[in-house]
């Protein structure tokens, strides 16, 4: 059979009776038995739920029924999301035999529109990371650039896409997450608003940060699968009530006029001159496309990377409490219950992850609450009000993703905060509750995927999209 | 110094984290180098700033979508012990922790 990889080409074989949707995942299994081992991107497969839900959609082929909009598609999921009956790991030993009772609310709405979930990938510990190289199984091998980290925390969900292992794959986005490893990767990939995704079912690492999104091989179909997962959910009390838009009903009008400001703060020192050709020659092609491209300023950039450090191991310290040996996760025995929960959490988390505890702990606690933890909470107003300004002027803001091109595995793993000021693009929009993509841009030195991102104001995903669709479709990725 | 040796006793005392002596010092040394990055957001003046503690807007919020209380039934238990380290169906059993 052919290989078919993309939403629309999968659903068209599959209703058109070219393949079955078994023989897709069939298909899809044998590519990932040939190449995981190198790429090390899945670290949990799903065979028998795989082909039960492909047997579901085939049941419908042949019954001549309408077919869902993600009929046999495969798609894999971060291991940090909730899969009922699916060992979920978070990429950590201390969840080394967790499986869950119960499906996020993303894997179900996938589910229910068709898709056919394949396995779960590698990730940072408790997506603690920007490399991928703090799992507790191992790094991910980059598939569009060998030899290279894939970028984190949900590495192994863009490499699966990008090495088409998966048609499209759900990951998390806490400070960058998603957009920096579909940048380093060569493919898009979204964050949604803060709360335009349910995060039910997904495991907390800093629950006013966090926000499940898609990677996928075309923009089109990173706006399906978001569309498809995005809405209320009455299991999430921060789920947004905002009606979601048909994205895609936009991508035919040209985004002539539209207005895109562009802020010096993300264009400072430290940037790889390679990204930056590319993002000059990507800001370039909107112009060209007729987008009025101006200057906006965003004054408070320079502090994201410690207001976002101290909101996010704040939350993290406390949410991870729960792992404690008693509920879920090996025990380390010891005689007394506090020994026990010292010991357990010890030998379980992962030296970033007792890191980010440490700190965020240390923020916390009394006489540096007010010095620490409600600073950062400052400085996060200031930097959304940056924001809202903006969005006062322009309809989308044109950042590049990341300041470096995908770098070497073991390259930055001693130095932890230089790998926390690369996510300086990234964690602003975080911080600020935006949607935001990474599109493909070109490649640095024409081998290192670079992305461009793309920030929109709350619950803009369908302009964000709308101009990353024009942006891939004039040949960005060609840069 | 930022953060000193006690500190981080101190703090992975609250945290119920055990660490080795060679964590505790590296982790010092890298926490003190991000504290002191992250004492660069006292050039900015923020007395009259409110923190922001919440980040959807009041009107997409739960408050303004509070919902029915309804009873849903939930039979999981028996799953959730399953995975357990240490069960005693309908219990999970842990080290004693009040002498009689």
């Amino acid at each position: 059979m052919s290989t078919p990889s993309t939403i629309s080409s999968v659903r068209e074989s599959v209703a058109g009776k070219k393949a079955s949707a078994w023989e897709v995942a069939a298909e899809y299994f044998k590519r990932i038995a040939a190449r995981n081992g190198e790429l090390n991107a899945y670290l949990t497969l799903c065979e028998e739920r795989a082909y039960k839900q492909a047997d579901r959609v085939d049941a419908l082929v042949a019954a001549g029924k309408p077919l869902p909009p993600l009929a046999g598609v495969p798609i894999a999921v971060k291991d940090v999301i909730s899969t009922r009956g699916v060992r979920t790991t978070c990429g950590s030993k201390i969840l080394s035999n967790y499986v869950p009772p119960y499906d996020a609310t993303a894997v179900s709405r996938l589910e229910a529109a068709g898709a056919v979930i394949l396995g779960k990938t590698n990730c940072d510990e408790f997506a603690m990371g920007s490399s991928n190289e703090n799992s507790a199984y191992g790094p991910v091998q980059n598939p569009a650039a060998p030899g290279c980290v894939p970028g984190g925390s949900s590495g192994g969900s863009a490499a699966v896409v990008a090495a088409d292992l998966a048609v499209a794959s759900l990951g998390t986005d806490t400070g960058g997450s998603i957009r920096q490893p579909g940048s380093f990767c060569g493919i898009p990939a979204m964050m949604g608003s803060y709360g335009r995704v349910s995060r039910y079912g997904l495991i907390a690492f800093a629950s006013s940060l966090d926000r499940i999104g898609p990677f996928a091989r075309n923009v089109a179909d990173v706006a399906t699968v978001l569309k498809i997962i995005a809405g209320r959910d009455p299991y999430d009390s921060t789920s947004a009530t905002a009606p979601v838009e048909d994205y895609a009903s936009s991508f035919s009008k040209p985004v002539k006029g539209m207005k895109i400001g562009i802020a010096k703060e993300y264009f400072g020192a430290g940037m790889d001159s390679g990204v930056r050709e590319k993002v000059t020659a990507g800001i370039e092609l909107l112009r060209k496309l007729g987008c009025q491209v101006g200057d906006i300023q965003l004054p408070h950039t320079d502090y994201a990377i410690a207001s976002y450090y101290i909101i996010a191991t704040a939350e993290a310290s406390s949410n991870l409490a729960r792992y404690d040996g008693v509920r879920f996760g090996p025990r380390v025995e010891s005689d007394s219950l506090i020994s026990m929960y010292r010991k357990t959490r010890g030998a379980g988390f992962g030296a970033e992850v007792k890191r980010r505890i440490v700190l965020g702990t240390y923020v916390l606690s009394a006489g540096y609450y007010d010095a620490y933890y409600l600073k950062g909470q400052k400085v996060r107003a200031l930097i959304a009000e940056d924001f809202r300004k903006a969005f006062g002027q322009v309809d989308a803001i044109v950042t590049p993703t990341s300041p470096v091109p995908p770098f070497k595995l073991g390259e930055r793993v001693n130095d932890p905060l230089q790998m926390y000021l690369a996510d300086i693009y990234t964690v602003t929009g975080s911080l600020a509750g935006l949607p935001g993509i990474s599109v493909p841009c070109g490649c640095a030195g024409g081998k290192l995927p670079v992305g461009l991102q793309i920030f929109g104001p709350a619950f803009g995903e369908a302009q964000v999209l709308h101009l990353a669709h024009a942006f891939e479709q004039a040949g960005g990725a060609a840069l | 110094m930022k953060i000193s040796r006690e500190d981080v006793l101190r703090v992975a005392e609250l945290a119920y984290l055990d660490l080795s002596e060679a964590e505790l010092e590296t982790y010092r040394a890298q926490i003190d180098e991000i504290l002191e990055y992250i004492g660069k957001l006292n050039e900015l003046d923020t007395t009259n700033v409110e923190p922001m503690a919440q980040v959807l807007a009041d009107d997409q919020t739960a408050d303004a979508t509070l919902r029915v209380d309804l009873v849903v039934p939930c039979a999981v238990a028996d799953e959730v012990l399953q995975h357990a380290p240490d069960p005693e169906p309908p219990y999970f059993r842990v080290p004693k922790v009040i002498e009689r």
